[in-house]
């Protein structure tokens, strides 16, 4: 499929030059550019804003204001964060946890589910595909599920509700199986006479051939479970179990108490907190590992969103 | 023979069933208890009855709900702010698309994806820490360039009027970049004898692109905004709770159900009337997508849904 579009891409081009030269495609294509880059510059200025904001020092801010070229700059709200980081490198901690886990077991879960699925042999997969399926179209609600979790499973304050609620995704599940079911069934009737079992198919045939689609899936549950704040919101009041983004929830909407617990803590001994420049700088401390890994990752991504496109 | 069927089907699939347990499992009780869950939306809530032993209270809750007021303003927001999302974003998307694909430069083609993506990638506490750093007050970037220019500086987050306008911003801000992939993947596809037969006619770029391109995307842009339509009664919580939160200032141009149903159950603890709202919401967004789907349906059965 991809040397086909590559092909078609290719041709595009050749197509789209034959008329090179031409007035309208030159104005179009300097209209373009020049859309893009505002587009473009608008989609990565906010970065800028909060980077710079970070490395502002605080009394520049509260004179002037959040600026995107600091006029004083200072690493002040980072060497405070990086004095005293214990709460930020357990929010890291629950985050790298939660997240290695969470993709793991998603992965695992996940694939072997599509891959039953995908069984054409296998009687009753359009049922159980309904099964699935229909927990999209109808839910009963935000409530039910959280009297659930709470007063039922009693999974308040727990490291297992982090995990849980991201574990399996409906999407994902059908995005694998039209990916498995593109596998030739040759190879598992081949292996089936030979004596292999349903789950010995699946480990030892059907996951290699699948790296593609396990990658990108992978990537997509990771990055679901790195940005989650939700469920920590919903489920978390224990400190020792707040992951990275909640952590910053928290930062951004409670200074007050934020500092209260720095002075308590002994991490400051007096009110003078670069508040402004450290709720920057938090930012940037958790959305920095996403920023590192992006130019490597974003192919994988683009990848499963034209499989989504293309099944519809 | 045909009367030991189940069970005979049962063994012979064993293996397959055992590897669809997790799965079964995790739904049943995560959707589907939750389901049964619903009727909490008929009762007095009480905590030692639980969800299935509280008394009955008949369509109580439900009376409070839409005499509160609120039942017609979520609902109004909810549904406006997903059709301007849907227009603004898929008007933008398919533009970016055929801006990207028409361009010659492979690498500027590639940065600019990689630009407009970027956004897609951070959650929406990140998306609140930089819009607390456009708009707050007193050190908003905004204001700076304001005060700076000798201007007024506005007070954003006390003004309910911008709200509608900033959302859609932001909303667009994130998606844009997805969607535009998509749309170029399907612009991609389209089969370029097309384009080199309109080329040898002398068909200039304007008329490549509202001839060729964008009827060839009528598919996708209208399985895509049929999709969407079976949604519109969905917020998207992690957007308006991130921006807006609990600021009660805000809520008459920016309440959404979710938002709502999550008040009523965390700061109001008013589970049943949370539950009548969630409830409500639920068979409203189930009839929408059955009405959506039939509609994709008629319009390609393949592309449906179910």
């Amino acid at each position: 499929m991809s040397t086909q579009r590559t092909t078609r891409a290719g041709a595009g081009q050749t197509a789209g030059s034959a008329g090179r030269g031409r007035a309208d495609k030159r104005l179009f294509q300097t209209i373009a550019y020049l859309l893009l880059s505002i587009v473009s510059l608008f989609c990565l200025i906010p970065f800028v804003l909060v980077l710079s904001a970070s490395l502002t020092k605080e009394s520049s801010i509260i004179e002037n204001g959040y600026q995107l070229i600091p006029t004083l700059i200072s690493t002040e709200a980072y060497s405070l964060l990086f004095k005293y980081p214990e709460q930020m490198l357990k929010a890291y901690g629950v985050t790298i946890g939660v997240t290695a886990l969470g993709t793991a077991f998603g992965l695992f879960l996940t694939s072997m589910t599509a891959y039953v699925l995908a069984r054409k042999d296998f009687k009753w997969r359009n049922g159980f595909s309904f099964f699935f399926f229909f927990t999209t179209l109808f839910s009963g609600g935000l409530v039910p599920w959280y009297l659930l979790i709470v007063n039922y499973l009693h999974l308040k304050d727990t490291f297992l509700i982090l995990v849980l609620p991201l574990l399996f995704n409906v999407f994902y599940i059908l995005v694998m199986k039209s990916f498995m079911s593109g596998i030739p069934e040759a190879i598992a009737e081949s292996a089936k006479i030979d004596g292999a079992g349903d789950f010995l198919i699946y480990s030892r045939l059907i996951i290699p051939l699948s790296k593609p689609v396990l990658a990108t899936i992978g990537l997509f549950i990771a990055l679901g479970y790195w940005n989650d704040w939700y469920n920590a919101m919903l489920f978390i009041s224990n400190d020792n179990l707040m992951p990275l983004q909640y952590y910053l929830y928290k930062m951004l909407g409670n200074m007050d108490g934020m500092r209260r617990a720095m002075i308590a803590s002994g991490a400051v001994v007096n009110l003078q907190i670069p508040s402004e420049s450290l709720k920057m700088a938090m930012t940037i401390v958790a959305i920095g590992p996403i920023l590192f890994a992006y130019p490597f990752i974003q192919r994988f991504f683009v990848q499963g969103l034209t499989i989504g496109a293309v099944k519809g | 023979m045909k009367r030991y069927g189940f069970w005979h089907d049962a063994l012979k699939y064993r293996t397959l069933l055992l590897m669809l347990l997790p799965g079964v499992l995790f739904f049943m009780l995560f959707a589907y208890i939750p389901m049964a869950g619903v009727v909490l939306a008929f009762k007095q809530y009480t905590y030692d009855g639980g969800i299935f032993g509280s008394p009955w209270n008949g369509l109580d809750n439900f009376r409070f709900f839409f005499d509160s007021g609120s039942a017609w303003q979520v609902t109004r927001n909810t549904a406006l702010y997903n059709i301007a999302f849907i227009i603004v974003n898929n008007v933008l998307e398919i533009a970016m698309a055929i801006f990207l694909f028409e361009i010659a430069g492979r690498w500027f083609r590639r940065v600019f994806q990689t630009l407009l993506f970027l956004p897609y990638f951070i959650s929406w506490v990140v998306v609140g820490a930089i819009a607390y750093n456009l708009f707050s007050f007193d050190y908003g970037t905004i204001n700076a360039v304001l005060k700076g220019l000798g201007m007024e500086p506005v007070d954003i987050y006390n003004t309910a009027a911008y709200w509608p306008v900033l959302l859609v911003v932001v909303s667009a801000w994130k998606a844009v970049g997805y969607g535009s992939i998509m749309y170029l993947a399907a612009i991609t596809g389209i089969d370029t004898e097309m384009y080199e037969a309109a080329e040898i006619d002398g068909a200039n770029i304007w008329q490549r692109i509202t001839r060729i391109t964008i009827p060839n995307l009528y598919p996708t842009i209208i399985i895509l905004v049929l999709l969407a339509i079976g949604n519109i009664f969905r917020g998207d919580f992690g957007m308006f709770y991130n921006m807006v939160g609990n600021n009660g200032l805000l809520f008459a141009s920016t309440d959404v159900i979710d938002t709502f149903v999550f008040r009523s159950l965390i700061s109001s603890n008013d589970i049943g009337m949370s539950s009548a709202a969630g409830f409500y919401q639920s068979v409203l967004g189930f009839i929408t997508i059955l009405l959506a789907n039939y509609a994709v349906r008629s319009y390609d059965k393949d592309r449906a849904l179910f």
